[in-house]
């Protein structure tokens, strides 16, 4: 048991921190500002072409095929430089590795692992959230492609999004979990409108809702065997749940180490009570490195993901949430005019116990798929 | 990176949940058994757990500080009654002064606020120290400051008990300690290595102590019937419980990462990792027992119920080498923030 690096580790650890002094691109903090999401595509490719991204993929899509840990030192070395996170889209690469045959693989993966081609993600819609499986978006089989009509929330990224992982109804005679299908949808096409939503924090970009109206998809394009779309969402939710897929550790880290600075640049403005705030984002944020650590180690094991991932989940959010209030303690709600990033930061904390599935779904997969716990 | 455990590690877990599985106290009336202790103190004497921290044949440890906290976490998990936390520090003590190993059961004294080890000053009497986890020890271990030099000293352990903690109890002690012949804390910060050491084993008791009050929460969520339907099929329930889980698998990793570095990084990186992970550790203790006296409704308040020795299991660990605030203050320290005391 070795928390330490192993000279490939290091090795690795040390060319990250030298490519990171000249390829920092200083973007606003993430989901805070609209101008942030401008330049992840630049920093998404950039990071990919730097060989850093796609860490522990496999090779033939564009990864490095490396053990899952490297993915700690990435997360630890970004935010310890103050560059921004690495994308969340590995539970999207997931869906589609695990799932699509061949063909999808090789058509698809590559350009979301080098940041050439951008995705979101259709599955919630107003009438099913925590209960997905009752999603009503249709695709009607018509020729050689499928015609789709319905409405998708929450989409992130939407609107600069050219293909969409796309959950539909494709057979409405069996049961409601077995009828859905999953699509590589293309996004620029008529028969598709994009209607942003404006968040509590005020981010425009980063959530929306997408109509279906006639948009059409080539049959060729199904991810999985028609009925496989729950499989899929079950896969892709399941890494969406966890903290060593979304590289959140780094955003964290990194909120908590500029908070820091701040109160030692000024300590005589704080009162002990947010700096004992901020402590405790400290403490959690390294809790949930670490956990993450444990996490990827076991994967060395060839261990897969089952319901652990619902701990993952309420774990990174406590800590998101701590974070959240020690941004709010420490840099202020802007009430007195000044900048307001911290607030912004604080507010999109409260998200993380809703999105990938809410932490009261959560606790109900630890209590009967861990602790075994009878259904209610 | 590669935090699995070695099998010779896992073996290590696995023998000491089959001793205390099997000699453990499975009810509050079995701590009265004086049969059942005896054999256990006897399995866990022959096993030689407590003496993972003396000093082998080259002056460091038989075994790291990872080894040492597998053991503090099973044994704390089955609620064990017999001494471990005491002997260890006491046996890490005389390692660090460079002394010979001790010839009969010791442990170490602390002062009365328990969050530091009892330092006796050029001969004067210490006064309120407490002799921890004393079962079976005749004399504790104190620091005994000689001028400029930082020796240990020894104290006899008396009758003057206190059992707070119902499966360890501790033992006020008083009088000047006298010098353990050849033993000099020669290394500038050997006590906070041996702190970090203290931190480490606390932090992994609250562990086991977590994970045995949770399991004992969901036996009798699952078993225990209203309404026609077991409890634990209520959604309220589940959620404490899933709380509660995760509190004490979140735990895992970073208390892990504590006693590793106990042997692996510098003192004051070594200190600051024990820290965080008692301050996380201690807190989220409290908690897990509250919830598992909870979900046993009025038996969890009645002296019966196991919960509550989970409960008084783990106030002793937090308050031994300070609480959670405590140790959120000395990660303060190390991040060179506003903070309430010295960093140790």
């Amino acid at each position: 048991m070795d928390f330490g690096d192993s000279p490939d580790e290091a090795e690795f650890r040390a060319r990250l921190r030298a490519w990171l002094v000249d390829n920092d691109p200083g973007l606003p903090a993430s989901s805070t500002d609209d101008d942030y999401w401008a330049g992840q595509a630049a920093w998404h490719q950039s990071l990919y072409d730097g060989g850093f991204f796609g860490l522990s993929w496999p090779a033939d899509i564009g990864g490095h095929g490396l053990p899952s840990v490297y993915d700690v030192i990435l997360d630890e070395e970004l935010a310890a430089a103050g560059a921004p996170p690495r994308p969340s889209l590995g539970y999207l690469v997931q869906g589609i590795l695990h799932h699509g045959n061949d063909d999808i693989r090789r058509r698809f993966l590559p350009g979301i692992v080098n940041g050439r081609d951008r995705w979101c993600q259709g599955f919630s819609e107003p009438d099913a959230g925590s209960d997905l499986a009752s999603l009503r978006t249709r695709a009607d089989r018509d020729g050689d492609e499928f015609v789709i009509t319905g409405h998708k929330v929450w989409t992130s990224y939407s609107d600069d999004a050219e293909w969409c992982l796309l959950l539909a109804r494709t057979d409405l005679d069996v049961p409601k979990h077995k009828g859905i299908s999953a699509f590589a949808v293309p996004m620029r096409q008529p028969g598709i409108e994009q209607r942003p939503l404006k968040m509590i924090n005020g981010i425009t970009k980063e959530f929306g809702e997408v109509i279906f109206d006639g948009a059409r998809v080539p049959a060729a394009n199904m991810i999985g065997k028609p009925g496989e779309g729950w499989p899929l969402a079950m896969t892709v939710v399941s890494h969406e749940r966890e903290p060593g897929e979304l590289g959140f550790v780094g955003r964290y880290k990194k909120v908590v180490k500029e908070l820091a600075a701040q109160v030692r640049a000024e300590p005589y403005l704080f009162k002990p009570g947010p700096v004992r705030e901020l402590g405790w984002a400290i403490v959690e944020t390294e809790v949930l490195r670490l956990h993450v650590c444990r996490r990827l180690s076991d994967r060395l094991d060839g261990i897969e993901h089952g319901p652990d991932g619902s701990i993952d989940k309420l774990l990174m959010t406590q800590v998101e949430q701590t974070v959240g209030h020690a941004a709010l303690s420490i840099g202020g709600s802007g009430a007195d005019g000044r900048d307001d990033t911290w607030m912004k930061v604080y507010l999109y904390s409260r998200a993380q116990s809703v999105m990938g599935g809410t932490s009261q779904v959560q606790r109900n997969l630890v209590a009967r798929r861990i602790l075994g716990l009878p259904d209610s | 990176m590669d935090v699995r455990l070695s099998p010779e590690q896992v073996a290590l877990r696995d023998s000491v949940a089959q001793v205390v599985a099997r000699l453990g106290p499975k009810a509050v009336g079995q701590l009265d058994d004086a049969d059942r202790r005896a054999k256990l103190e006897t399995a866990v004497a022959a096993a030689g757990w407590r003496e993972l921290r003396a000093a082998s044949d080259d002056g460091g440890p038989w075994a790291s500080a990872v080894e040492v906290a597998l053991v503090a976490e099973e044994l704390s998990r089955g609620l064990a009654d017999v001494a471990f936390l005491g002997p260890t520090l006491a046996a890490e003590l005389r390692r660090l002064a460079g002394s010979e190993p001790a010839t009969e059961p010791e442990t170490v004294a602390l002062e009365s606020s328990l969050v530091s080890i009892a330092i006796s000053a050029d001969g004067q009497p210490l006064d309120g120290a407490v002799a921890i986890d004393a079962a079976g020890a005749g004399s504790a271990l104190a620091v005994a400051i000689d001028g400029a030099e930082e020796r240990i000293g020894q104290l006899p352990v008396g009758d003057d008990r206190v059992e707070m903690d119902l499966t360890r109890p501790s033992v006020r002690v008083t009088g000047a300690p006298k010098p353990v012949p050849g033993a000099t804390l020669g290394e500038r910060d050997a006590l906070g290595r041996w702190l970090a050491l203290g931190l480490a084993i606390t932090s992994a008791e609250l562990v086991g102590t977590m994970r045995g009050a949770v399991q004992l929460a969901v036996e009798y969520a699952a078993q225990r019937r209203q309404y026609g339907v077991a409890i634990g099929s209520f959604q309220a329930v589940q959620h404490l419980l899933a709380d509660a889980h995760v509190a004490a698998e979140g735990s895992r990793a970073v208390t892990l990462h504590a006693a590793w570095a106990v042997d692996a990084l510098p003192t004051s990186e070594a200190m600051a990792a024990a820290a965080l992970a008692k301050a996380w550790c201690a807190r989220a203790a409290r908690t897990v027992c509250e919830t598992a006296i909870q979900v046993h409704g009025g038996i969890g308040n009645t002296w019966e119920c196991l919960a509550h020795v989970h409960l008084r299991r783990a106030l002793l660990s937090s308050e031994v080498l300070g609480d959670a605030e405590l140790n959120l203050d000395r990660v303060l320290a190390h991040q060179h923030l506003p903070h309430r005391v010295e960093a140790h």
